[in-house]
């Protein structure tokens, strides 16, 4: 199993035309992802290796049939139409590429989302990736690689860091530890699933065993998800590293974020709130393999995924 | 973030029907007669600084008479504050505090919303106050679609037990801070104190509001130079990076000059990051080494080879680093070999002189440490290029190794040089690209056997016509976009072609800045 990604979930790429929708859509379909519709405005009509395109998500949805997840590849300021666009067509997952997406819009996606109990990764995220099953966005980059860096096992991975993402994915596979999903859950500071939801995720899914977690400073997620430890949500074993130790350290301009989040944010804290509640916090990134390594064993069988 | 300073963010609320103290902002001694006029006697002088507890450091001053306001003004704009000079002091009328309240709204993480939060008690310490008297403190959620409603404000400020005509004014303010909070798209926007004044009126004493940079071009009329998290006023050169990143939506280009004033020597590495966390632990590995990173950089989310390119001129336009780091997460989804012609390029065009380590890990990591290494062997400086197998840390190590061997340690590079050498063709073919132009010179084509440019162009946008090279797309596509500068058709013709293509990628205002640093201005 793997959370939010597999082989059966059908798939849309809204910008489908545009130089990272279409490069993203071969490397989906390369993998072994079931991409069965594009969308660009008034670009309906064409094929795009492959994959019909239509102008709306609506019209897709009409000819192809209820679509279960989006991937959206448009520009920042067209990405809270496209991901309402897609939330009103019925779409459960969203996975929204684009960086610097404007705060009040995510905040809007955010809002239409739960009311339908739809859920969207991002923004500024390369998605998520179940090795030898599918991956919706453009972790890995190419299917070669992504095929070639990835194993499949037991153990999540959940990183705001896209490039960590899949370091931490690649470095855990070279010894020989397998992976169940990889997600990337975005560099921004609101997102629609956070670490703290990703852990939910993992913690009901049978096939895995164990997460590592990259955090970094600000926002309260890892803080959050060792709450959730603390209160028996979370029960697996979590290795964690949170970067930002060496980052200067602003003098602080506002204090309505200390209001909310109280002493939440920093490097120190978040260490320390998940220490305390029993996870393994690392301090070298080198060392989240063999820390992993204490937990499960590496699978000897671990090989090459078997997708072709 | 972009942050705004206190006069712009009262203004901003002044606009929007908020009363706040009369005043103006000085940017030198002659200006304060002016403000003075508005303000009157006695007057509140404020640095604007992007700070908190700005009483504790000497920047808001109480005086009574001209010559006090003066002498304040005169001593703030001397001041520095968090490394940065002062350059703009606020006076205002001095307002006679009756009472005190915190307003203000913040985007929450957790919630996905932003909420008003509202406390009964205000003014310094405001954090311990909120700490020590919970039930003084409301937070309130509000639906981003329908914005905060009457009730709701009443009842944040009701649940603080604030009663009567006060408590519709309150509502009021609140109110009208969420709309300006909404219209300008703030992360933040708070007033603290918000002053109930002798006469009963709400008049907020300061203000101070966090943009979203993601949403800065909406609103132009800010005239926020950069919107970056920055923790002083932009420089120069990050005012130059930020033209180059402004509008070109391919991919991310951050840059920002961490440190001024070092010498050749003083071991201050030009740092070229990709992605955030990888670029973090990166500059981590370098620290530990010794070494303090001159600028920050990060090019990632697949950008394209002319970003880089950029990025990489505008990081060697700093004349006193002693070597060149690039390495991100290692394991990059981008191609990348389009970041190493990209640094190819400049690097050729700067000659290099400082030694240069890049960890090019990722996809295409092969074909990328060769177009990197082979191509700049001919170069003063040692160039050596990683991939995924090789820590941040090896990378870090090696950099160290080469410094130490570097025979001129403390001439500054000279940046007299023009920022893009000529380019004469004698038979020229040029068309436009998003953010530049190809000129291929025909006359070096025809002798060309390779056209290798053909079969390297990435978008494979080319074709051999006669032999000469000529775009196999319209004029109109490659500008619009099908040609995603590569550089393959510079870069890959220099090595394996007649040397006869070239991509001239502007970089507004980089060459009026060399200049000046040349001439030691």
């Amino acid at each position: 199993m793997s959370i939010l990604v597999d082989e059966t979930k059908t798939v849309i790429v809204q910008g489908i035309t545009g130089r990272e929708g279409m490069a993203r859509t071969q490397l989906m379909q390369r993998y072994g992802t079931r991409v069965v519709a594009g969308c660009t405005p008034a670009k309906g009509g064409q094929d795009v290796l492959g994959v019909p395109v239509f102008d709306t998500v609506m019209e897709a949805v009409e000819k192809m049939g209820p679509i279960d997840v989006s991937t959206i590849f448009v520009p920042a300021p067209l990405v809270k139409n496209a991901a309402l666009e897609a939330i009103a067509a019925g779409i459960k997952l969203l996975v929204i590429v684009p960086d610097r997406v404007p705060i009040y819009d995510v905040l809007e996606i955010a809002a239409a989302a739960k009311d339908v109990g739809a859920r969207f990764v991002g923004p500024n995220t390369l998605g998520l990736l179940s090795p030898g099953r599918a991956v919706f966005g453009m972790i890995g980059g190419s299917a070669a690689s992504a095929k070639d860096w990835f194993l499949p096992g037991r153990v999540g991975v959940t990183s705001r860091s896209g490039g960590i993402t899949s370091s931490i994915a690649y470095y855990l596979s070279r010894a020989g530890i397998g992976l169940s999903t990889i997600i990337h859950v975005g560099g921004d500071g609101i997102i629609g699933t956070d670490h703290p939801a990703v852990m939910e995720l993992f913690e009901s899914d049978p096939d895995t065993d164990c997460v590592v977690m990259f955090g970094e400073i600000g926002t309260s997620q890892e803080e959050r998800v060792a709450d959730l430890i603390g209160s028996g949500k979370f029960t697996k074993p979590l290795i964690a590293y949170i970067g930002g130790k060496g980052a200067q350290t602003g003098t602080r301009f506002s204090h309505a974020g200390a209001i909310i989040e109280g002493d939440r944010g920093t490097h120190d804290g978040k260490v320390k709130r998940l220490r305390e509640v029993g996870a393994t916090v690392v301090d070298n990134f080198g060392d989240i393999p063999d820390a992993v390594k204490t937990i499960i064993r590496p699978m000897e069988t671990a090989k090459i995924p078997i997708i072709e | 973030m972009a942050r705004l300073h206190e006069y712009h963010g009262k203004q901003l609320l002044r606009e929007a029907g908020f009363a706040v103290p009369k005043g103006q902002v000085v940017r030198s001694q002659s200006e304060v007669p002016a403000a003075l006029a508005i303000s009157g006697l006695p007057a509140v002088v404020k640095a604007q600084a992007w700070t908190t507890s700005r009483a504790a450091q000497g920047a808001i001053a109480i005086a009574e008479n001209v010559g006090d306001v003066t002498a304040a003004t005169v001593r703030m704009l001397s001041l520095k504050i968090g490394g940065f000079d002062v350059t703009e002091v606020l006076i205002e009328e001095k307002v006679d505090i009756n009472r005190e309240f915190y307003v203000g709204i913040v985007v929450d993480d957790a919630n996905k919303t932003p909420v008003v939060i509202f406390s009964s008690i205000g003014g310094s310490g405001i954090e311990e106050l909120a700490r020590k008297y919970p039930k003084n403190v409301s937070k309130t959620p509000v639906d981003v679609r329908f914005g905060l409603r009457e009730y709701e404000a009443r009842e944040a400020v009701r649940k603080t037990g604030v009663t009567g005509s006060l408590q519709n004014e309150l509502t009021k303010a609140l109110l009208t801070l969420y709309r300006v909070a909404r219209q300008w798209e703030a992360r933040s926007a708070e007033i603290n104190p918000l002053v109930l004044r002798g006469d009963g009126k709400l008049v907020a004493c300061d203000c101070r509001i966090t943009v979203d940079d993601s949403a800065v071009f909406r609103h132009p009329e800010l005239k926020i130079e950069i919107a970056r998290e920055f923790g002083r006023p932009p420089t120069a050169l990050d005012k130059i990076a930020w033209t180059v990143e402004k509008d070109d939506y391919r991919g991310t280009f951050y840059f920002i000059e961490m440190a001024r004033g070092y010498k050749k020597g003083d071991g201050f590495i030009g740092f070229h990051g990709a992605g955030g966390g990888g670029s973090m632990m990166s500059m981590d590995a370098l620290v530990k080494r010794g070494y303090t990173i001159a600028n920050f950089t990060d090019t990632s989310g697949n950008p394209p080879a002319s970003k880089v390119y950029r990025a990489a001129k505008i990081i060697l336009s700093q004349p006193n680093i002693d070597g060149y780091f690039g390495s991100g997460s290692g394991v990059a989804s981008q191609e990348q070999f389009h970041s190493a012609r990209g640094l190819v390029k400049a690097f050729w065009e700067e000659n290099l002189s400082i030694p240069a380590v890049i960890r090019l890990g990722g996809n295409g990591e092969d074909k990328a440490v060769q177009i990197l290494t082979e191509y700049t062997k001919n170069l003063p400086a040692p160039v050596e290029g990683y991939k995924k197998d090789d820590t941040a840390d090896f990378c870090a190590q090696r950099m160290q190794k080469l410094l130490d061997a570097q025979r001129d340690k403390t001439t500054p590079r000279n940046l007299a040089l023009p920022v893009t050498p000529e380019f004469t063709a004698k038979d020229p073919y040029s068309f436009d690209t998003p953010t530049g132009k190809v000129v291929l010179d025909h006359a070096l084509c025809r002798d060309c056997q390779t056209k290798s440019c053909v079969q390297t162009c990435v978008p494979q946008i080319l074709k051999d016509q006669d032999g000469v090279v000529v775009l196999n797309i319209s004029r109109e596509d490659a500008k619009a976009g099908k040609c995603i500068e590569c550089l393959a058709c510079e870069v890959e013709c220099r090595i394996g072609g007649n040397a006869g293509g070239r991509v001239i990628l502007p970089i507004p205002g980089l060459d009026e800045y060399r200049t000046k640093v040349a001439a030691g201005e």
